[in-house]
């Protein structure tokens, strides 16, 4: 690839060379942020794969429940009695930083001060299914949370390894190798001048020399 | 304080109510990005969606996954699990690495 868009001048070579002691730099810097995201991205993300293995079941089997309870109550009896919770969430969510990634943290936080408080009926015209239903619901419940968090940060920091990983691309692929081939051009270029003049000099000198010699000789 | 929700048809969330999560029953493919939406500026941190709605919602998650908040994550409902939830999580490795190594 010939780098012709650069001036071959000294000046330009000092700036070259600087900027690709910087590009160096930065490559080793996003290089060494990439590693460490991906450590631990995988970290994560088998968490995040155990985690949903087990919400998915204990949502399935509190699904059963439901429909067990539905099929014992009749769907209208289940519904009213769900339909004045008597517990509350809310989360409080804050950050950590992993990397300059921003990952959420969720804390939860239930109105009542007993978490187990969640059955909103009296327990004389349900049926026992939808205690289990509910119970094996609120068991999950706390991995579910946790899944949320741990989703949410592999998305992410898989956009942010993309990212970075793009970026060390760049540098490694494209910006290095052209600075290095413009910084090549240059010295190459400057090295060429040196010698012309040089010839030029050496020319000059000849000449010189000879047009002293002839006008001696022609004395005589 | 942020609040959490439960999105779906309604066999699939009404049990979360009991947990005390906002339940909402949508099967609609417009209704349900409206009320992601919404949920998004009331401040809802987490949103829990079944994997059926998630299905029909795709582009909107897409969009979400890469804000900060709120996280939405898709749940098997009751008509079974589609395996779109791990797909979701597989797809990130793939994003991430270049291939799906785990």
């Amino acid at each position: 690839m010939p780098a012709t868009n650069v001036n071959p001048t000294r000046m330009e070579l000092t700036r070259l060379k600087k900027k690709l002691v910087t590009a160096r730099r930065g490559h080793k810097l996003l290089k060494d942020k990439r590693d460490e995201l991906m450590r631990r991205f995988l970290e994560l993300v088998k968490e995040n794969k155990e985690l949903r293995l087990k919400v998915e079941k204990g949502i399935a089997e509190a699904n059963r429940g439901f429909a067990l309870a539905e099929a014992v109550m009749g769907s209208e009896a289940v519904k009213t009695a769900l339909l004045a919770p008597k517990q509350s969430v809310s989360v409080d969510a804050s950050s950590k930083n992993v990397m300059s990634v921003n990952v959420p943290v969720f804390d939860y936080k239930t109105r009542t001060a007993d978490k187990s408080d969640i059955f909103s009926y009296g327990y004389v015209s349900t049926s026992a299914d939808l205690d289990t239903a509910v119970s094996s619901l609120a068991k999950v419940f706390p991995d579910m949370l946790r899944l949320a968090e741990v989703e949410k940060s592999c998305a992410l920091m898989a956009a942010e390894i993309e990212k970075t990983r793009r970026r060390v691309n760049a540098l490694e692929h494209v910006m290095i190798p052209d600075y290095t081939e413009k910084i090549h051009y240059i010295t190459m270029k400057l090295d060429e001048n040196e010698r012309s003049t040089q010839i030029r000099l050496l020319k000059v000198k000849d000449m010189v020399i000879k047009k002293n010699y002839d006008a001696k000789h022609a004395q005589k | 304080m942020y609040k959490m929700a439960a999105i779906g048809d309604r066999a699939s969330v009404y049990g979360f109510a009991a947990l005390g999560l906002d339940t909402y029953f949508v099967t609609e493919a417009d209704e349900a990005k409206k009320l992601i939406r919404r949920l998004e500026n009331d401040g809802a941190a987490v949103i829990y969606i079944t994997e059926q709605l998630a299905e029909l919602v795709k582009d909107e998650l897409a969009r979400i996954s890469e804000a900060p908040l709120p996280a939405v994550i898709p749940i098997p409902g009751v008509y079974g699990n589609t395996g779109m939830g791990m797909k979701a999580v597989n797809e990130s490795v793939i994003k991430a690495v270049g291939s799906d190594i785990v």
